[in-house]
């Protein structure tokens, strides 16, 4: 199971990537297994600001729904336009093309509270 | 607990199938994914390991009118080599279980039953039966393969060796071999697609699958989960028990009329609830629905209209074949007609739905 080294980890298995006062939020190639065939993502909209642990939208999948939760506080600056058309690109690519939102974080002090690589990949050892 | 496993377990292993404990069995969720496999079935051909259903054979002089009495379809119309659908219900009028009837021999009858009702459906079975009717459980012996699709079913009679299985009608069965292996071949299913079910001695379950999947090969035939299974049930309508159907649910209310002989010259269990909805019109209708707005309605989903809540939500997903979130929900009956729209409630939101023609989905090939 594939842990990019360059990323940081929510228990949730959400994976964030971290560019100055941006971030790129996705989930990850074990939570994409878990869940199976994405069916429909929604999401919320481009201007939302929001706090940490708050519900950014549903992943749908045939069997399983999963919430997504903001793992930082911040704002949406970019929804992937990908997502509507064709949400099993999560599936398919969950590290890169299968990003969900492109985030400004508001208190980058959270950044220290998520799990590194290494931690990850231990919690999904288990 | 640990879960019981069928004769196939090893096969699925091997084939990195996600593994998920279903009615007591280790039984195979998805091995390629769902969409894949409920697209394998639409439009060439898939296997379904469905060996935790409980097979009863039920023997006696008396049998078919003992039958008659605890079942609502009329087992007198049903032939030798004849296979019935129907219910079990309670004299309170719930369903018991739905379940198929085989009609082996005028004193003969194999009922193929829901593996979570296996227990409750022997007992229920035993306290009803009269002196010198035999009941004998047969389930843990008994493997089942459903192969189902457009091109499932001029595999499987290809590989019959008694030939002229092409001729077997939709919901007859014959005993006979497959490339040598004795099956009880079943002209059945559960997806809508044309195709069999196939009952073989747990021994010989292992040697079948190999075969299907060897000759099978130039249909690109796939392994096919319980995943599948059920998105391919839903575009059809066909109940789910202990989603859609239980022991609160009259055959009635569940759109189960076309079983449900209420005329046949017998006090079957269940009777007097069936002619009292029947002539009042039953208090709720299991319909069909679409969801208008984005989003997908999930099992326990309470529909509204206006302020009131009508009814809830038993099965719902999104339609692999039409790419629309489909559902099966019971509503107030004298909203449930076709057209009328309702709203459904997830996580807080309302979304708009409306009762549609069902089944949601017409095959290419169907299994009739």
């Amino acid at each position: 199971m594939r842990v990019p080294n360059n990323l940081l980890y929510t228990e949730d298995h959400e994976w964030i990537l971290v560019d100055g006062d941006e971030v790129t939020i996705g989930i990850t190639e074990y939570a994409q297994g878990e869940l199976g065939d994405i069916v429909m993502v929604e999401t919320q909209d481009v201007g939302l600001v929001f706090e940490k642990g708050d519900s950014l939208g549903t992943i749908e999948a045939v069997k399983a729904t999963a919430d997504v939760y903001a793992p930082v506080s911040g704002e949406i600056l970019e929804v992937n336009p990908a997502l509507d058309d064709d949400p099993q690109v999560i599936n398919n690519d969950p590290f890169e093309t299968g990003w969900i939102y492109r985030v400004k974080i508001s208190a980058p002090a959270e950044l220290d509270d998520l799990m590194s690589p290494d931690d990850y990949d231990e919690q999904i050892a288990d | 607990m640990s879960a019981k496993a069928t004769a196939l377990l090893p096969v699925h292993e091997e084939a990195g199938a996600k593994l998920v404990d279903f009615a007591g069995y280790r039984m195979p969720l998805q091995y390629k994914g769902i969409l894949h496999e409920h697209r394998a079935v639409r439009e060439s051909a898939g296997v379904f390991d469905v060996s935790h259903m409980g097979e009863f054979r039920v023997r006696g002089a008396e049998a078919r009118t003992f039958l008659n009495r605890v079942t609502v379809n009329n087992t007198r119309k049903l032939a030798i080599g004849q296979v019935q659908y129907s219910a079990m219900m309670t004299p309170e009028g719930g369903i018991v279980d739905d379940l198929l009837v085989y009609c082996e021999a005028e004193d003969e009858f194999l009922l193929v039953v829901n593996a979570s009702n296996r227990d409750k459906d022997m007992a229920w079975l035993r306290r009803h039966a009269p002196e010198g009717i035999t009941i004998e459980d047969e389930s843990d012996a008994t493997s089942l393969l459903a192969v189902q699709g457009p091109k499932a079913w001029p595999l499987v009679c290809s590989l019959c060796d008694e030939g002229g299985l092409e001729e077997l009608p939709y919901y007859w069965f014959r005993h006979g071999h497959l490339r040598g292996i004795p099956a009880l071949i079943s002209r059945t299913g559960y997806t809508g697609e044309r195709g069999f079910e196939l009952y073989v001695r747990n021994e010989h379950a292992v040697a079948l699958w190999k075969l299907l999947f060897e000759e099978g090969r130039t249909v690109d035939i796939q392994p096919v989960g319980l995943g599948a299974r059920d998105t391919l049930r839903l575009e059809m309508k066909f109940a789910l028990y202990g989603n859609d159907i239980d022991m609160e649910t009259s055959t009635i209310e569940a759109n189960l009329g076309w079983i449900t002989r209420h005329k046949k010259p017998v006090d079957f269990l269940g009777k007097e609830v069936v002619r009292k909805h029947l002539a009042e019109g039953p208090p709720r209708l299991l319909i069909g629905f679409e969801l208008l707005d984005k989003g997908i309605a999930r099992q326990g989903a309470t529909c509204h209209r206006g302020a009131e809540e009508i009814g809830r939500v038993t099965s719902g997903a999104m339609s692999p074949s039409l790419g629309k979130a489909i559902g099966m929900a019971y509503l107030r009956s004298d909203l449930a007609e076709e057209g009328s729209d309702f709203e459904v409630e997830i996580r807080g939101k309302r979304l708009r739905a409306r009762v549609v023609p069902t089944p949601f989905y017409e095959p290419e090939l169907p299994a009739r």
